[in-house]
C-alpha cells in the first residue's frame, strides 16, 4: 500500500505507523521533518508552507513509485503539512515498512532527498527581520 | 491569437503581484516562447535565468509545445521538507 497526502492538519506520525504495519514488516522507518527555530544564523519564529497542492501530490506519488521500484519496498506513507506552522511542528512525515531494516531506512531517505529537489512546496521564514521566501536570495541571484 | 495562463506561485506570485499571467500564444508555441514572453514583462527581471516549468502538473523541457489548455506553472526554488 502506498499513500501521498498535502494536509492542512497536524501530522500524527502514530497514524501512519500503524497505516503500514503488518505482520510481514520488520522493520518501519520513519522520518519526520520538524520547524526549528535557526535557520542560516536567523532566529525563526515561525514558517507558512504553500504548495501547488495537485502538482505536489503528482510528484510525490511518483517518487514513491521510483522509491517502491528501486528499494522493493510496498509500504509507503508520505503526507507533507501545509499552512502556517510553528517551531517543533511535524511538517512532513514518511514512514516506509519492510520485511528488513535497510530497504526500510534507505526508502525513508531517498523519498526525503528527493522531496526536496522536485515537490513544489515553499516556505516563508519569519524572523526578526519580518516574513521572506526561503532561497528568494538565490531567485534574486539568478540562481 | 489565443493565451495560455500561466500559474504564479510563492515569490514568483508575490512579486508580479498576481496568481496568474495570460500569454499570448501563437500557432506552435514552446515551453520556451512562453518563458521569453513572461520575461519581456515588466517586473520580470528578478526571474532566475534558468526557470522550472510545468505543464499539466509535470516539470517541462524547453522545446515541450503549449496549448491553450494546458495547464502551465512556473515553479520558483522548491523548499518543502
Amino acid at each position: 500500500m502506498s499513500r501521498v497526502a498535502i494536509v492542512t492538519r497536524e501530522i500524527d506520525v502514530a497514524v501512519l505507523i500503524a497505516e503500514v504495519q503488518s505482520s510481514d514488516f520488520g522493520a518501519v522507518s520513519v522520518f519526520a521533518g520538524t520547524v526549528r527555530d535557526v535557520n542560516d544564523g536567523r532566529s525563526v519564529t515561525a514558517i507558512d508552507y504553500s504548495a501547488y497542492t495537485s502538482m505536489a501530490e503528482s510528484e510525490l506519488a511518483m517518487i514513491i513509485a521510483e522509491a517502491q521500484d528501486r528499494f522493493g519496498v510496498s509500504a509507503v506513507v508520505v503526507e507533507h503539512r501545509v499552512g502556517a506552522l510553528a517551531i517543533g511542528d511535524v511538517s512532513v512525515a514518511i514512514v516506509a515498512a519492510h520485511a528488513h531494516r535497510a530497504p526500510a531506512l534507505d526508502c525513508t531517505r531517498f523519498v526525503i532527498d528527493e522531496i526536496k529537489q522536485r515537490v513544489p512546496i515553499w516556505k516563508r521564514e519569519h524572523d526578526d527581520t519580518g516574513p521572506h521566501w526561503l532561497d528568494w536570495q538565490d531567485v534574486r541571484s539568478g540562481g | 491569437m489565443s493565451t495560455v495562463t500561466v500559474q504564479l506561485f510563492a515569490s514568483y506570485a508575490e512579486t508580479f503581484g498576481e496568481s496568474t499571467l495570460e500569454i499570448p500564444l501563437a500557432p506552435h508555441s514552446t515551453v520556451g516562447d512562453v518563458v521569453e514572453s513572461i520575461r519581456s514583462l515588466p517586473g520580470a527581471f528578478f526571474l532566475p535565468k534558468s526557470l522550472r516549468v510545468a505543464v499539466n502538473r509535470k516539470f517541462a523541457s524547453v522545446d515541450q509545445l503549449v496549448d491553450s489548455t494546458d495547464e502551465v506553472a512556473l515553479i520558483p526554488p522548491v523548499a518543502g521538507g
